[in-house]
């Protein structure tokens, strides 16, 4: 190829222009995503008016209006109604859940005591945050901390009792000390329980295999009230006289047997996603059973179902709300117990008692669901 | 066994003892299993028998024809305090459908606007149906409930004062009152005329799809059922003289008097499942539209079919085949929240076994009917799931 020189030919580049007004910035983002059809623009002019109309008055209700500090009724009351808020006020009273705010945590634990909770409290989030993170070492030793160690220094320390501890009944627990006790011990128990329930159900065996399927059946087919008054109604029929079961104790069974029919489904779903060759490759090495599902298929299967292992903590996590209904005071308990409080009984009490409790019960739950799909991302890298 | 043979088979047998034959092992363990339980049954079974005999309280289902003694709330069915528990049972069944299929049917409305909402384009419309996912999904459907029920419904003003809305409906703190249809003399021939539009639907819509199969030309079945079901009884009921009155509440001095009232217990339980389960059902319909691949739509546009038409004959049959079962299960969740009625009073199957079981005694027969009638909703909604995925299956080479 001769190199020629025409006249006609560029000899540089011509500097590249900005791109169109109206396909980029601000107002080509406007026009993409609110007002790209006729249809869109009409969408997005009710939802904006929707928005107008709801939000300044909730935000007014919520925060401006509220009343924040006071000791009684009176700040959440209007002059009628035996306040002193002027006629027609309304807003949130969250000098009520100010007030009520230890109870709502510790439920009636003696005052004295509620250090014990506490130290619980602070020992679970120093064992759970590094178990979180990935980038920390000995998850090993860490959660033998979590799942060993603080079960046992909470069962020492909650109750009392021992070295000198006063005894504190269950009776007088409550609140979100309850919530998280609950959630902690049925997450710990219904995974293994859930594990080896789905193991069963694919068992070679067909006593245990039946056996597995109907419990799992049976349980995932009520409703966990059905479960729960179960353990606490026919639990001490079926013990012999004198033999008592804690009311919390029987809770706790309830919510554990519950998940872990949940959690064994969960689990028969990862198992079968497990290619055969996986299995048969196992059996070939000359592993027993165990070896073969430890360090072979378990491994596998569990990672490929964490969201829905998460689920399943999360419906759990809400389900430990049910007992309040057989006379135990979760926090949502708790807070429905306090609106009978004659000293804060006003119309906006328990409106404003159940946003807060909705608000802390959003955030566990928000905030699993977030890490799972954290832990899901992080564990795509790793197979690629 | 013969020297020198290596068949492994053969070898496994003879090697060493009947403790390293898995099948052996298999029996033992299984044996030991079925040993244990029965020896559980019995002890529990013998604690039990111990346990009524010191309670005085007899075995068995004779106490359901006794007489209640108490009143429900709220019942479709006639019912008083003379009925008996058995009747009472009923009536508590028929609450936990009504609240099951309105809930039903509401929750599926507000899941697929939700869940298509998701995935618009439109920005607001898309972050507003997240806001709503991401609120009712992580809150307990109980603390929902009791929201309705003492946060909102309970503030509301007394009966006295009720508030007016529109079609002379008022609502109070003690529910919504709303005017109660009367069907006249002839109204029989309206019902009829509706009957018959189904069943003339059905044969359109069979003539429709062979004609289609057949010549390839397209019936309007939508406008023609639409056409039937909503006019033909119209028409009868115009022809027979508009035989229906309304039973309007009316605003008394100390309460509305006429109509009929929906009670908070009601109002709330429905609202408060209604809009949790609608959360899960959106995301079921997001996902399941984002299941059909890309390829998909683009085939049908490359095939010159226009966009509404791509949408509602390919993308949404593909799509409801990823929605249904897990639908089916929500639907079933919802069915078995509605238990979460006990909180607030309304009458259902376990409020209602609440109540006998705190006045007999009788844990072990309550517990029993409660598993059986949840059972059986579970086991007929599992076996249409199956019935449905089979007729809906990909059928694959």
């Amino acid at each position: 190829m001769s190199t020629q020189q025409a006249s006609f030919v560029r000899g540089s580049m011509i500097e590249a222009s900005p791109a169109p007004a109206l396909q980029s910035g601000a107002v080509s983002w406007l026009r993409k995503n609110l007002f790209a059809t006729p249809k869109d623009t009409a969408l997005t002019i009710v939802s904006l008016l929707l928005l107008a109309w709801l939000v300044p008055p909730a935000i007014q209700w919520l925060f401006i209006d509220a009343a924040w500090t006071g000791g009684g009724r009176g700040v959440c009351a209007t002059l009628s109604q035996g306040g002193s808020q002027p006629e027609g006020w309304s807003g949130a009273c969250w000098a009520f859940v100010n007030a009520k705010f230890d109870q709502f945590v510790f439920g009636r634990y003696p005052i004295e005591e509620r250090w014990r909770p506490a130290l619980v409290g602070i020992l679970f989030v120093l064992f759970l945050v590094p178990m979180l993170i990935p980038r920390i070492p000995y998850k090993g030793l860490n959660a033998i901390l979590l799942f060993a160690a603080l079960p046992i220094i909470a069962t020492i320390l909650l109750p009392g009792g021992w070295f000198g501890l006063t005894y504190v009944e269950t009776a007088l627990w409550g609140g979100l000390m309850v919530t998280l006790a609950l959630s902690f011990v049925g997450i710990a128990v219904s995974l293994p329980l859930g594990i080896l329930l789905a193991l069963g159900r694919r068992s070679d065996m067909p006593v245990i295999k039946m056996l597995c399927t109907v419990f799992i059946e049976i349980v995932r087919g009520v409703p966990l009230i059905t479960v729960l008054f179960m353990a606490s109604v026919m639990l001490p029929l079926f013990l012999p006289q004198g033999v008592t079961f804690d009311k919390f104790l029987r809770a706790l069974i309830g919510v554990s047997l519950f998940a872990s029919a949940y959690m064994a489904e969960v689990v028969r779903g990862g198992l079968q996603a497990i290619p055969k060759g996986q299995y048969e490759g196992a059996d070939s090495l000359g592993l027993s059973y165990w070896q073969k599902m430890n360090l072979i298929v378990l491994p596998q299967a569990l990672k490929l179902v964490i969201p829905g292992i998460v689920n399943t903590f999360i419906g759990l996590f809400k389900d430990t709300s049910l007992v309040s209904i057989i006379g135990m005071f979760d926090l949502l308990g708790i807070v429905r117990f306090n609106f009978t409080d004659a000293n804060w009984a006003s119309s906006v009490t328990p409106i404003s008692g159940l946003i807060f409790a909705g608000f802390v019960f959003w955030l566990f739950c928000f905030g699993m669901s977030r890490y799972s799909g954290f832990m899901e991302r992080q564990l795509d890298k790793s197979q690629r | 066994m013969a020297i020198g043979v290596t068949n492994a088979p053969e070898r496994s047998k003879s090697s060493g003892s009947i403790i390293n034959d898995p099948q052996a092992r298999g029996i033992f363990y299984q044996a030991v299993t079925v040993i244990l339980l029965a020896v559980l049954i019995y002890w529990i079974a013998d604690n039990t028998i111990e346990n009524l005999k010191r309670a005085n309280i007899a075995s068995g289902y004779g106490f359901l024809n006794s007489r209640a003694g108490f009143d429900v709330g709220q019942s479709l069915i006639s019912f008083t305090s003379d009925s008996t528990y058995g009747r009472a049972l009923v009536v508590g069944f028929v609450n936990t459908l009504l609240v099951a299929v309105t809930g039903i049917i509401t929750a599926t409305v507000i899941g697929f606007i939700v869940g298509i909402g998701r995935l618009s384009h439109n920005w607001i419309i898309a972050k507003l149906s997240l806001a709503y996912v991401e609120v009712f999904r992580n809150i307990p459907p109980l603390l929902v409930i009791f929201f309705w029920y003492s946060g909102v419904l309970a503030i509301l003003p007394q009966a006295r004062e009720a508030l007016a809305l529109p079609f002379n409906m008022y609502v109070s703190n003690r529910g919504l009152a709303f005017p109660r249809p009367i069907p006249g003399e002839g109204s029989l021939y309206t019902l009829l005329a509706l009957l018959i539009a189904v069943a003339a639907t059905f044969f359109v819509a069979r003539y429709a799809r062979q004609k289609q199969m057949a010549t390839g030309q397209r019936f309007p079945v939508l406008w023609t059922a639409l056409g039937l079901i909503i006019g033909l009884p119209l028409l009868t009921f115009l022809a027979t003289g508009a035989p229906l009155t309304f039973d309007v509440p009316v605003a008394g001095k100390f309460n509305l008097t006429g109509g009929s009232v929906v009670g908070p217990e009601f109002m709330s339980l429905f609202l408060a499942l209604s809009f949790y389960t609608a959360a899960f059902i959106a995301e079921i319909v997001r996902a399941g539209i984002r299941g059909v691949s890309k390829g998909q739509s683009e085939a049908a546009h490359a095939l010159g079919i226009r966009p509404r038409l791509t949408t509602r004959l390919v993308i949404v049959p593909q799509a409801m085949r990823i929605i249904i079962p897990p639908l089916t299960s929500q639907y079933l969740n919802l069915t078995k929240n509605s238990s979460l009625a006990v909180a607030v009073g309304y009458a259902d199957l376990v409020a209602v076994g609440g109540t006998i079981l705190n006045q007999t005694g009788q844990s072990i027969e309550v517990v029993s009917i409660w598993i059986i009638v949840y059972l059986s909703l579970s086991l007929a909604t599992s076996l249409f799931m199956n019935w449905y995925n089979a007729r809906m299956a990909l059928v694959e080479r």
